[in-house]
């Protein structure tokens, strides 16, 4: 039951306790009672659970952990590519 | 840099080459392990995210889990469940919780089985429809029976102040907040009594990120200091998960001890101050509360404090509500799952006296619980 979905904040209500979140393409309201008064802006990513929205997405460090994944991704690549040769430089049926 | 999208938040942390190549890299540092280590995911969406991504069969020999406590659901003793069912059965009450509450057994039947019999039992997918609820029914009583580990105490503390501050007449609360760091040190604490006859250890915790999203990674700061056991707060998708046990391997390969963030993109050491606050305000610490298939834990519950005592139907139905603490199913092992001593494969009744449908034990309660995840996704190992 805590699992909770990444979404994108599209509307704040003027006294700012609710906001608007497209998640996926659905749109729904989320309580904001737990945030700070200028936590949220519209437009930030947000975690929701149960109606309340928990805390904001920090969009550097989402970015970080994405491109330090494709970082590993090169270089297992680059791995595999070195692998290959290596496996093939010790081939035994290698003709000379 | 490129701009964040959700995409990005849902496919690059769910990618395949991405949990391969971090399966490659724990593989390859596993071997430099001079034991083997078991890490303990606590909360169940790790579970459920490691059994549902086939996370288990990419791990190398020496890399185990342990299923830790799991959900908030699946840790409520039945007595708390007879509250509820006593609750809902009382004619001005309508009980009101959250969905995953509805199947949970207790001894007289679960919710659902209270409502067949006509009593009003709601689900509601918020606390705040509580509200509504209230407002449409002024000749009956509410009582929200909160659940939830630290993720969900404060949007029941946000309900409490709503209350209190628009005078709300008529809205009970059945608290059973519980806390995680508490149960991780039973849970180390009842291990290490035992160190020579079991099999299995806690050598270190996949930390819930949620938990942490309120609480910051703050309340694991113990751990390697006091405890010798390293925490690494993850997320929960496969590709923060496999991340988050790269980081511990690397901890113990490189004789480390320490508590690390994976998560991040939304966890830090303080957590969110205002949730902290609204709990603080609103709720204290019990002396004990009994996990199901764990028994009583010290100070790893919370109640509404004493000047909100109206607010308690604890304390307002107190002569209703049965007091005695009933014992889970002989069978069941579910203390030794959670403790690291069993797997649930292990249960003589698994999967054939207890499965989803007719589940004996808090790990098949909720599909979050280590006996419903190995049911589910069909991993016997
Ligand atoms: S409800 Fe689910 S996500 Fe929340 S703590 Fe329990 S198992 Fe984890
Ligand atoms: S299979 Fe059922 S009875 Fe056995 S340990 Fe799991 S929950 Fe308990």
């Amino acid at each position: 039951m805590c699992l909770s979905i990444p979404s994108k904040v599209v509307k704040i209500s003027d006294d700012k306790t609710m906001c608007t979140v497209d998640t996926m393409g659905v749109e729904r309201d989320a309580n904001l009672m737990m945030m700070g008064d200028d936590d949220i802006q519209v437009g930030d990513y947000v975690l929701l659970h149960i109606g309340f929205v928990m805390n904001k997405i920090d969009e550097k460090e989402a970015m970080v952990s994405i491109e330090t994944y494709k970082e590993i991704l090169e270089i297992m690549d680059e791995d595999e590519r070195r692998k290959t040769i290596l496996d093939d430089d010790e081939c035994p049926n290698r003709s000379e | 840099m490129m701009a964040l999208e959700l995409k990005n938040l849902y496919d690059d942390f769910r990618d395949g080459e991405t949990i391969k190549a971090y399966a490659q890299i724990i593989a390859e540092d596993a071997k430099k392990l001079k034991n083997p280590i078991n890490i303990m995911e606590v909360c169940g969406g790790h579970t459920h995210t490691i059994m549902k991504f086939g996370l288990l069969q990419l791990m190398p020999d020496n890399v185990n889990f342990i299923h830790g406590p799991g959900c908030p659901v699946c840790i409520m003793p039945k007595e708390r469940i007879d509250h509820a069912y006593v609750l809902a059965m009382q004619e001005d009450v309508i009980l009101v919780t959250l969905g995953d509450m509805i199947k949970v057994p207790g001894s007289n039947g679960s919710l659902q089985d209270a409502r067949a019999k006509g009593a009003d039992v709601r689900f509601v997918y918020s606390p705040m429809e509580c509200i509504k609820i209230a407002q449409e029914n002024p000749d009956k009583t509410v009582v929200f029976f909160a659940i939830g580990f630290e993720t969900t105490t404060p949007m029941t503390a946000v309900l409490v102040e709503h209350v209190i501050k628009q005078k709300i007449p008529n809205i009970l609360f059945h608290i059973n907040h519980v806390t995680v760091p508490e149960v991780m040190v039973e849970l180390i604490d009842s291990r290490d009594v035992h160190v020579d006859s079991y099999n299995n250890r806690i050598d270190a915790f996949l930390g819930p990120s949620h938990v942490s999203v309120i609480s910051g990674s703050k309340i694991y700061d113990k751990f390697p200091k006091d405890y010798g056991r390293p925490v690494v707060v993850s997320g929960f998708e496969p590709v923060d998960v496999m991340q988050g046990i790269s980081m511990l391997v690397k901890q113990f390969i490189e004789e480390r001890c320490e508590l690390e963030i994976q998560y991040k993109r939304v966890v830090n050491h303080e957590g969110n101050l205002n949730a902290q606050k609204l709990i603080n305000t609103y709720f204290e610490k019990m002396d004990l509360f009994r996990w199901r298939g764990l028994g009583n834990v010290p100070e790893s519950g919370l109640k509404l404090k004493d000047e909100f005592a109206s607010l308690d139907a604890e304390v307002v139905y107190k002569d209703v509500l049965p007091i005695a603490e009933i014992e889970d199913h002989k069978l069941c092992i579910c203390g030794d799952i959670l403790r690291g001593m069993a797997k649930p494969t292990e249960c003589t009744i698994f999967g054939t006296a207890c499965k989803p449908t007719t589940p004996i034990g808090s790990c098949m309660v909720s599909s979050e619980g280590a006996c419903a995840a190995y049911y589910k996704y069909g991993n016997l190992i």
